[in-house]
C-alpha cells in the first residue's frame, strides 16, 4: 500500500470541465419536450434527429439560462457571439457536427470561492457556453466494451447544455469536490438545471497532472471520464494523482491520455492516448445567425438573478448568528435552505411563544444539519419526499423552548413526527411526553428516588460526584424521561443536601 | 501543391468515406489541382478584411421555450435501417477519441 | 389566350392555364391528366422525373377543382389563387411527406421524409398539384444532372445534350412540358444553368428570400430555393407563393414580400443595366456572347440604359465559391451516415460502427459528393483552415462588396448564365476543374447572397442561350421587370423544342 507521506514533494493539479442540460421546456434548437424518462425516440422531429433539410431555431431561454449561469459565476457576457460546428462522428451525434461555441463563449472569466478546512479559495471559471446534447446510447452488453451491438435514443439529443470549463486552479480532491458541490448549490439555486449526475443531467470530466512542489510547469495532463458522482470524483482525483506520482517517482513517465474511472474497482484504466489532438474542423454555423447581447438583457437577468448560495450563508449568519459551517451547509442546497426559510417563517409566525428571535433559527439549524439529515440518510429520501414540513420543525421547537419536552424527548417526538407527519403537539399528547417541572410533583418523585437507593446516595455523600448521574437516569426512567432536567438536578440536589 | 497518399486517407478517415485504392489515387490528384487553383486566391487575401459568413446582416433570430408536438415513434423510426424495438441499433462501437462520451 | 386555343395544356403557362381554370373553361384534372400524359409520351426520351405520382396528382387535382367550383359558385373567381389546380415538380432534394426524397443519391434511395419543406407546405396550401420529384446531379453536385444514380436526364432540345444542372429535371421537365411549373435549388448555379441550356425561366432568390427548411441542404451559406418557369410572368407568380418569412430557418429574411407579377410589364424605360466587363473575356463561347449583345442592345432599343461598370475581384469567386461551398457540403454530408436513414452496406458482418458509417458513405456517395466532401474536409482541417477556409470568407467579403459597389452604379446586372449553350454528353469534361468552369459566372449571385434570374435570350446554333440578371438584396422586382423586357425583345417567345413528336 502507497504511504501518502512519501508524496507529500508532490502536488496535484486539477481542472474540471461539467456539463450540465438546461432545464428550459423545449430543447435548444427545436421544439420538442425535453422531459427525463420518456419513452426512447418519442420526443424526436427533424431536427433533432438530423433529417435531410432540417434546420435549427435557437430557443432564448437557453441562451438566457447561459447568460444567467455566466452571472452567477461572476463572468463577463460577450457582447458579440455566435455558434460554431464542431464536426465528429459518432453514431450519438445526429448531425455529424455539434452545434456548439469555439472562440466566442457566451461567458467567460469568472471564478467560484470555496473553502476546503477553513482555508478559501478562488477557483477561476474560464468559460461558459452553449451546446446541444448527444442521444444517449445504450449499450446492449455489459459494458461499451464488450458490447456487440448498441441502441440509440434521440430524446436527449438537442437538450440545451452548457459547458463549464474551470482553470487548472484545484490542488487536491477536497478542493475539486468542493468546487463541484459550490457550482451545482449555484445552478440550482438559479434553476438553469437540476443538476441530477445520477440522471446525467451533470457530468464531469477532471483534468489530472501532478508536479513537484514549487514548479511553475505543468505534469502531463490526464483526462478522467465516466465520473458519476462527487464521490466519485474525489477518488478518481485521489486514485489517479497517486497512480501518476507513483510513476513519476519510479522514473517513468505520464502520458497524455484519457483514462475511465470504474467506480466498482476503484482504479482508473486506459482508453486511449490524446498524444494526436482530434481534428474538429470548427467553423461558424452558417444556419444560425450570430447573437448580439445587448447590456439592457444582460442588467435585466443579473437583477432577476436569486439570492445565491454565498450571499444567503452570509444572511444566515448575520442574522440568526448561525455558525459557518451550518449556514454554509443550508445555504448550499435549494432544498435545506427553503426549509429553513420555512421553518424560520413559521416560527415568526408563532411570535412570542418564548422562542427568541435567533435562538430559534439556531435550534432549526441544528435540526437540519444534525437528526433531520440523518433521518434523510437512513430512510434514502429527499427533504421535498419526507412527511417533515417546515411548520412541524417550527412547531417541536417551540415544544422544546417553551419547556413543555425536554431536548431529549423532542428526538423521539421528531422521530414520530418525521415517519409519520403528525404534529408535534399532538404526538406529545398522545403519548403522554409534557415534561414534568412542577417542584412538588418532582419532590416526591426524588424523595422516593433517594430511598430507593441508600448505596448510590452513600457513595455521593463519600464525594463520588458521578453518582449524582445514575440518579438522575433512576429518575428519569422513573418518570420515563419526562422530568424537566434542570428542575430534577436543583430538587435532588436540595434534597441530599438535606439529608447531608 | 501535391497530397500524399497517407495524407489523402487521413482526410478520407476524418471524413468517414471508405475509398478504394483507385478513387484515393483519383482523388489525390483531383484535389491537387484544384487545391492549385484556390491557391490563387493568395493574391486578393488581405488580413484586415473581417471574414463573411452570412450574406444577411441578421442577428438574434430565436424562438420561444415552448414545446411543440413531436414526429411519432414510428415516424422517428420509420426510416431507420436497423432497430430494436424502440430503439435506433448500431453495431459494436470501438472508441476512436472523437467520441461525444466514453 | 386566344393564340393558345388549339395548342396543348401542358405546354400553356401556368397565368394561362390559371385564367381559363378561373373562367372554368378548363378543369385541373384535364391539365394534370395532360401533363401526365405528355410525361407517359416524352419521358422515356427525357428522363426528367425520378418519382410520378399519378394518384396523388390526380387527387390534388380533384380538390383543386372542388375548391374552383366552390369560388365560382359564391362568385369569388377573383380569389382563387394563382397555382390553385397548377401540376408542378419539386427537384427530389425538397422534402415531400410521404413521397421518396432521395437527392439522387444511393444513400438516400429509399429515404421517404415524415415532413414537408416549407416550400412543399407552401405550394400545398396554396393548392398546386404536386405531380412527382425531378432528377438531380447527386446531393444537386454537378452541372450536368449526370451524377443523378437514376438516369440521365436530356436536353429536350437535343437528346445528344445535357440538360445542364444540378437542376437538370425541373428545367428539362418544364420546357418539355411534363410540369407547368418546378421548384429547383441553387447553390452556383443550379437553377440558372440549367433554365439557360434548356430554353427556360430560372430564379435564385436573394438568399433568406425562400425558405430553405426542408430542403437537403449542399451549401448553407449559398443554398436558395428557386422557381423553373416558361416565362418570367409564370416566375413571378411562383415566387409570390413560395417567398416570406419561415420561423424554421434562422437565416430565412423577415422583409415584406411585394406582388412580384406587379413588376412584370412594368418595362425598362430609364433603368440602368450594368454590363460587368470582367464577364465578357475569353472563355465564352461566340455564339452565347452575339446573343448576348444582341438582347443587352435589344434592352437599349426598350428604353434602358446601359453602362460599363467592372467587378475587378470576379475571377476570384469560383475559387472562393468552391472552398466555401465544398467546406459547408462536407459537414452538411455528415449527417449522412446510415444510422437513423440512409443507406446501410452489404457485408457488414463483425464491422464496428466507425466501419459501418465509413462504408455507408462510401457506397452510399458517387465520386462527385466523394471528391467534394474529400475537398471540404481538407479545407477545413488543421493546419489548412485559415489558408483556405478564413481566406476563402475574407475574399468572400471583398467580392460582396465588389457586386454592391458595381450595383450601386446600375439598378442590375446584365451577363450570360452560361459561358456555352448545352453541350453534347460526350463533350464533358473529364477534368473536374474544367467542369466547375460552368459554374463562372452564376457563382458569384450565390457568394453576394444577391437574387439573379436567367432568361432565354436567343439562340447559338439552334440552342437556348440564357441572359443572366443579377440585382440588389430583396430586388427580385427589377429583375422581372428586366427577364420579361428580354423576353419581350428577344425573339425567343417561348420558343418549344420538338420532343416526343409534338411541336408547339
Amino acid at each position: 500500500m502507497r504511504k501518502v507521506t512519501e508524496r507529500d514533494d508532490y502536488e496535484v493539479v486539477v481542472g474540471i470541465e461539467v456539463h450540465a442540460e438546461l432545464a428550459t421546456e423545449s430543447k435548444v434548437f427545436c421544439g420538442c419536450k425535453t422531459d427525463f424518462g420518456a419513452r426512447p425516440n418519442s420526443q424526436t422531429c427533424p431536427v433533432c434527429l438530423g433529417m435531410p433539410g432540417a434546420l435549427p431555431v435557437l430557443n432564448r431561454r437557453a441562451l438566457e439560462y447561459t447568460i444567467r449561469a455566466g452571472l452567477a459565476l461572476n463572468c463577463s457576457i460577450a457582447v458579440r457571439t455566435k455558434f460554431d460546428r464542431k464536426n465528429y462522428f459518432y453514431p450519438d451525434l445526429a448531425k455529424g457536427y455539434q452545434v456548439s461555441q469555439y472562440d466566442i463563449p457566451v461567458a467567460h472569466d469568472g471564478y467560484i470561492d470555496i473553502e476546503v478546512d477553513g482555508q478559501p479559495k478562488r477557483i477561476r471559471v474560464r468559460r461558459v457556453h452553449l451546446e446541444e446534447e448527444t442521444a444517449k446510447l445504450v449499450h446492449a452488453g455489459d459494458d461499451i466494451i464488450s458490447a456487440n451491438q448498441s441502441l440509440l435514443d434521440f430524446n436527449r439529443s438537442g437538450i440545451g447544455l452548457i459547458e463549464i470549463v474551470s482553470d487548472a486552479d484545484m490542488r487536491s480532491a477536497d478542493e475539486a469536490r468542493a468546487y463541484l458541490t459550490k457550482l451545482r448549490s449555484i445552478l440550482v439555486a438559479i434553476g438553469v438545471s437540476d443538476c441530477k449526475m445520477e440522471e446525467g443531467s451533470m457530468r464531469c470530466e477532471a483534468n489530472v497532472s501532478v508536479r513537484l512542489r514549487g514548479s511553475k510547469e505543468y505534469g502531463t495532463l490526464v483526462e478522467l471520464k465516466n465520473i458519476a458522482s462527487f464521490r466519485a470524483v474525489h477518488r478518481a482525483i485521489q486514485y489517479e494523482s497517486a497512480r501518476q506520482i507513483d510513476l513519476v517517482r519510479s522514473g517513468g513517465r505520464v502520458t497524455r491520455e484519457t483514462r475511465h474511472w470504474d467506480d466498482a474497482r476503484g482504479e482508473t484504466a486506459f482508453m486511449r492516448s490524446k498524444e494526436q489532438a482530434a481534428d474538429y474542423r470548427y467553423f461558424p454555423e452558417p444556419d444560425l445567425m450570430p447573437l448580439e447581447i445587448s447590456r439592457e438583457w444582460v442588467d435585466e437577468i443579473k437583477s432577476g438573478l436569486p439570492e445565491l448560495p454565498d450571499a444567503r450563508a452570509a444572511r444566515y449568519a448575520r442574522e440568526f448568528g448561525l455558525p459557518a459551517s451550518d449556514a454554509a451547509l443550508i445555504a448550499e442546497s435549494r432544498e435545506l435552505a427553503s426549509f429553513f426559510d420555512g421553518v424560520c417563517d413559521a416560527l415568526a409566525k408563532a411570535g412570542a411563544e418564548a422562542v427568541d428571535r435567533t435562538d430559534g433559527p439556531r435550534e432549526a439549524a441544528k435540526w437540519l444539519v444534525g437528526d433531520v439529515s440523518a433521518a434523510l440518510n437512513a430512510s434514502g429520501i429527499e427533504l421535498s419526499q419526507s412527511k417533515l414540513a417546515p411548520e412541524l420543525l417550527a412547531e417541536l421547537i417551540g415544544l422544546v423552548a417553551s419547556g413543555k419536552i425536554s431536548g431529549k424527548i423532542a428526538k423521539s417526538v421528531f422521530e414520530e413526527v418525521f415517519a409519520s407527519g403528525k404534529r408535534p403537539g399532538d404526538v406529545v399528547r398522545e403519548r403522554g411526553l409534557v415534561q414534568i417541572s412542577d417542584a412538588g410533583q418532582l419532590a416526591a418523585i426524588v424523595q422516593r428516588v433517594i430511598e430507593a437507593n441508600p448505596g448510590p446516595v452513600s457513595d455521593y455523600f463519600a464525594g463520588k460526584e458521578k453518582a449524582i448521574t445514575f440518579l438522575v437516569g433512576q429518575i428519569m426512567k422513573e418518570t420515563r424521561g419526562r422530568a424537566n432536567p434542570q428542575e430534577t438536578n436543583r430538587i435532588l440536589r436540595e434534597e441530599l443536601a438535606k439529608r447531608a | 501543391m501535391s497530397l500524399s497518399r497517407e495524407e489523402t486517407a487521413r482526410l478520407a478517415d476524418l471524413a468517414r468515406l471508405s475509398l478504394n485504392d483507385d478513387e484515393l489515387a483519383r482523388i489525390a490528384h483531383d484535389l491537387a489541382e484544384i487545391i492549385d487553383y484556390m491557391e490563387k486566391l493568395a493574391g486578393i487575401d488581405r488580413a484586415d478584411v473581417e471574414p463573411l459568413s452570412h450574406v444577411l446582416n441578421t442577428v438574434n433570430v430565436y424562438r420561444d421555450d415552448r414545446a411543440e408536438p413531436s414526429l411519432s415513434q414510428e415516424e422517428a423510426l420509420a426510416n431507420a435501417p436497423d432497430r430494436q424495438g424502440e430503439f435506433f441499433r448500431v453495431p459494436r462501437i470501438i472508441d476512436t477519441g472523437e467520441g461525444s462520451e466514453a | 389566350m386566344s393564340d393558345n386555343i388549339n395548342a396543348r395544356l401542358c405546354h400553356m403557362t401556368l397565368h394561362e392555364l390559371h385564367d381559363m381554370l378561373a373562367q372554368g373553361q378548363v378543369s385541373s384534372r384535364e391539365i394534370t391528366s395532360d401533363v401526365l400524359a405528355r410525361i407517359d409520351e416524352v419521358e422515356a426520351s427525357v428522363g426528367a422525373y425520378v418519382t410520378v405520382d399519378r394518384e396523388g396528382a390526380l387527387s390534388g387535382a380533384d380538390a383543386a377543382d372542388a375548391a374552383i367550383a366552390r369560388a365560382r359558385r359564391v362568385g369569388d373567381a377573383a380569389e382563387i389563387g394563382a397555382v390553385v389546380g397548377i401540376p408542378v415538380v419539386l427537384k427530389d432534394n425538397v422534402c415531400t411527406r410521404g413521397m421518396r426524397t432521395t437527392c439522387c443519391s444511393k444513400m438516400l434511395e429509399d429515404f421517404v421524409p415524415t415532413y414537408d419543406a416549407a416550400v412543399t407546405a407552401r405550394l400545398r396550401a396554396a393548392g398546386a398539384v404536386i405531380v412527382g420529384k425531378a432528377n438531380m446531379d447527386e446531393f444537386a453536385m454537378g452541372s450536368t444532372t449526370q451524377t443523378s444514380i437514376f438516369h440521365v436526364t436530356r436536353n429536350p432540345w437535343d437528346p445528344e445534350r445535357v440538360p445542364g444542372g444540378s437542376s437538370g429535371g425541373c428545367a428539362a421537365a418544364v420546357a418539355a412540358g411534363e410540369a407547368v411549373a418546378a421548384v429547383g435549388s441553387d447553390t452556383g448555379g443550379s437553377v440558372r444553368q440549367p433554365a439557360s441550356f434548356c430554353g427556360v425561366v430560372g430564379l435564385k432568390p436573394t438568399y433568406g428570400r425562400v425558405s430553405r427548411y426542408g430542403v437537403a441542404a449542399f451549401a448553407s451559406s449559398l443554398d436558395t430555393v428557386g422557381p423553373v418557369t416558361q416565362d418570367v410572368r409564370d416566375c413571378a407568380i411562383m415566387l409570390n407563393v413560395m417567398a416570406g418569412h419561415d420561423e424554421r430557418d434562422s437565416t430565412s429574411a423577415p422583409n415584406a414580400v411585394p406582388d412580384y407579377t406587379e413588376y412584370v410589364e412594368r418595362g425598362v424605360e430609364g433603368l440602368k443595366i450594368g454590363i460587368p466587363k470582367e464577364f465578357f473575356g475569353p472563355g465564352m463561347d461566340e455564339g452565347v456572347r452575339t446573343a448576348v449583345e444582341r438582347a443587352v442592345h435589344a434592352l437599349e432599343g426598350a428604353g434602358a440604359k446601359i453602362v460599363d461598370v467592372s467587378i475587378p475581384l470576379v475571377e476570384h469567386a469560383l475559387g472562393v465559391y468552391y472552398l466555401v461551398a465544398t467546406a459547408e457540403a462536407s459537414s452538411n454530408m455528415a449527417r449522412l451516415d446510415g444510422i437513423r436513414y440512409g443507406h446501410r452496406p452489404e457485408g457488414r458482418s463483425g464491422m464496428d460502427v466507425a466501419d459501418l458509417m465509413s462504408a455507408s458513405r462510401g457506397q452510399g456517395f458517387g465520386m462527385e459528393v466523394k471528391r467534394r466532401i474529400m475537398l471540404g474536409t481538407f479545407v477545413l482541417s488543421a493546419g489548412n483552415i485559415d489558408a483556405f477556409y478564413g481566406r476563402a470568407l475574407r475574399s468572400r467579403r471583398l467580392l460582396k462588396e465588389d457586386v454592391e459597389r458595381a450595383l450601386a452604379q446600375c439598378d442590375c446586372l446584365a451577363s450570360p448564365t452560361a459561358p456555352t449553350v448545352a453541350f453534347r454528353f460526350d463533350e464533358e469534361p473529364d477534368d473536374p476543374l474544367a467542369m466547375y468552369l460552368q459554374d463562372i459566372y452564376t457563382t458569384l449571385a450565390n457568394l453576394a447572397g444577391v437574387p439573379a434570374i436567367s432568361v432565354p435570350c436567343g439562340f447559338a446554333d439552334g440552342l437556348p442561350v440564357g441572359l443572366q440578371i443579377m440585382g440588389r438584396m430583396f430586388d427580385e422586382g427589377t429583375l422581372m421587370q428586366v427577364a420579361r423586357a428580354v423576353e419581350l425583345t428577344s425573339g425567343f417567345d417561348r420558343a418549344r423544342p420538338e420532343v416526343g413528336g409534338c411541336v408547339k
